[in-house]
């Protein structure tokens, strides 16, 4: 009896979507599925086979995957990428959480300390990468304006040196992102609530404490979007690095996304270039997933 | 509790307040003691690209790319629009972002509507897929999307680039305008609906009016991505005189070996100018777009 009930209220549900309401969805639903999912599908075959773009793909098995591990170049830049999620990530939210926390309450100045210091986020990664390889130049701004200040010593070829190239893009990149970090955390801080903190501040408790005790805790849903999605993007990083250095020198600026597209599109190592995309799939997945979750919650 | 706290505060101030000034004024000093260096510091990278992209070749050459300008000669910015073909490029962005933009929003609208207005079975299980197609990282999508372009006719073409940034753009933005149909009252259409209007007048003429404010933030947002994108440009596009500004900025290295700073600091200049209005017209919006998905 139950049952009946719930299908014939189930089929009622079902014809109040008016067929026009199906087009709008399957279009674009389709249009996803089409330049998305399903190449997203493919690249998960062409992992498995080698091959170089003419004639049909040759199944290999897992060889792309054991080669990977044994590849000296794969690995550098599986670390490379490490340091850039660490560096990347933990200077861009420390920075931006300072500054976030300096600029949060209204006072003179404050609008333009803001604006200035998100205005990077308008350059694209690439023009951002010119600008600062620019910068960079032997005789440049950098080595010139150490050399006024007294570290001659420190001059350097900064994106030519194996030892640096990694560390002077990351400075670039984390020039632009903390701005956008700073915006969220701006945003977070608005949404704790005040009185909590006066309260705190009658009671007689130092500003640290009011940060770490009362504000922090109210900051862990910004924190997690935060933390998914500065991961995701130090993953998917390619532009600012192509841009300065294109992995360079000796692949010492080298990361997972500009090693597949170099062995895909300069090498033609098509199957073997999927591997790698497979394997920036798989260590994103775990924060997309974090990230998926959170915006659940917060459709609720 | 914490409100009566601080009503009964005041009070207990007024022997105190001299101090409290005092301490605050110190203290707002020393705020921009700090904070005005490191604006300057944030700021420094753009002038002296801006410096570098003023100074003639012959200033350059004979003084070094570090030096104040002893010139102002805009050849870096005339070389870049005619011989680089930024000019060109320029162009070619705009015609792959303004359809690109129009289409994903007016896509992406559409499944929204959908989503948010009507019982679809698994609605929710759909959005969530289609927000992390736009979370994946684009090197999983590459190179069958090249391959998948090549079978269609519309590789090394701007219809190949403009679709692959409506299919991938797409989850982000249905999801983000999901979340603000959702809030209109259903009174509204209901209304309507009563009066006669059928599903695509709904659409059309109640609900897509209301979302004006989050299409201006989204189309802001959009905006700059798709303008600023290089990955896809350099993975569907092949014939550089179809190069969109960003990557076309890319292959200025190869032409200007000598003056390659002028002429790149130029052209990145001049790259960033598009976006940077589309940020100053709409700060506020753009501000808002970039929260979307952060916080509540």
């Amino acid at each position: 009896m139950t049952v009946a009930l719930s299908a014939v209220v189930r089929r009622r549900v079902r014809r109040r979507v008016p067929w026009p309401v199906w087009v709008f969805l399957l279009i674009p639903a389709a249009v996803e599925l089409g330049w998305v999912f399903w190449p997203g599908i493919n690249s998960f075959y062409l992992s498995l086979t080698k091959w170089n773009g003419l004639g049909a793909p040759l199944s290999v098995g897992t060889k792309n995957y054991t080669d990977l591990f044994a590849d000296d170049v794969f690995r550098q830049a599986l670390g490379n990428n490490v340091i850039w999620a660490i560096g990347f990530g933990g200077l861009s939210v420390a920075g931006g959480l300072a500054l976030a926390v300096a600029l949060n309450r209204p006072r003179r100045g404050v609008g333009i300390y803001r604006s200035a210091i998100y205005l990077p986020m308008v350059f694209s990664l690439a023009v951002t990468g010119l600008f600062w390889r620019v910068l960079y130049q032997p005789d440049g701004t950098i080595n010139a304006a150490l050399g006024l200040v007294g570290l001659k010593s420190w001059e350097h070829q900064w994106l030519a040196d194996p030892n640096t190239a990694l560390y002077a893009v990351l400075v670039a990149a984390v020039w632009r992102q903390v701005g956008y970090v700073m915006v969220l955390y701006l945003a977070g801080l608005k949404g704790c609530d005040p009185s909590l903190d006066d309260a705190a501040a009658v009671d007689g408790t130092t500003p640290w404490q009011r940060f770490r005790y009362v504000v922090w805790p109210q900051l862990r849903g910004v924190n997690t979007v935060i933390f998914a999605v500065t991961v995701i993007d130090s993953l998917r990083t390619f532009d600012i690095v192509w841009a300065m250095t294109q992995g360079g020198p000796y692949h010492s600026s080298e990361l997972l996304s500009t090693y597949m597209f170099e062995q895909g599109f300069t090498f033609l190592n098509l199957g073997y270039a999927s591997a790698i995309a497979v394997v920036i799939f798989a260590l994103a997945i775990l924060f997309i997933i974090t990230y998926l979750v959170r915006a659940t919650r917060q459709e609720d | 509790m914490a409100a009566q706290i601080v009503l009964e505060a005041p009070p207990k101030e007024p022997p105190v307040r001299p101090v409290k000034i005092a301490r605050k004024r110190r203290r707002g000093w020393v705020f921009h003691a700090v904070m005005t260096p490191l604006t300057l510091l944030w700021v420094a990278p753009m002038l002296f690209v801006v410096l570098i992209a003023v100074r003639s070749f012959d200033d350059i050459s004979a003084r070094g790319l570090a030096a104040l300008p002893d010139s102002f000669d805009l050849g870096g910015f005339v070389t870049a629009v005619g011989d680089g073909g930024i000019a060109l490029a320029l162009v070619t962005s705009a015609e792959v972002t303004v359809p690109a933009v129009v289409l994903s929003l007016w896509l992406a609208s559409m499944a929204a509507f959908a989503l948010s207005r009507y019982r679809i079975p698994g609605r929710r299980a759909i959005l969530l897929t289609m927000l992390a197609g736009n979370l994946l990282p684009p090197q999983i999508l590459l190179i069958p999307v090249a391959r998948i372009s090549e079978s269609l006719g519309i590789y090394d073409s701007l219809v190949g680039l403009v679709a692959i940034h409506v299919g991938f753009g797409l989850g982000f933005y249905t999801f983000v305008l999901h979340g603000f149909m959702r809030s209109i009252p259903t009174e509204i259409t209901d209304a309507a609906k009563i009066d006669g209007a059928g599903t695509v007048q709904i659409y059309a003429r109640i609900i897509m009016p209301l979302c004006r404010p989050s299409l201006a933030a989204l189309a802001a947002l959009a905006t700059t991505w798709i303008f600023n994108d290089l990955i896809w440009s350099i993975t569907v596009l092949r014939t550089q005189a179809k190069f969109p500004v960003t990557a076309a900025l890319l292959n200025l290295q190869g032409g200007y070996v000598s003056n390659w700073n002028v002429v790149v600091a130029a052209g990145s200049i001049l790259a960033a100018i598009p976006t940077a209005i589309v940020f100053f017209a709409f700060q506020r919006h753009f501000v808002s777009g970039l929260l979307v998905g952060s916080t509540k």
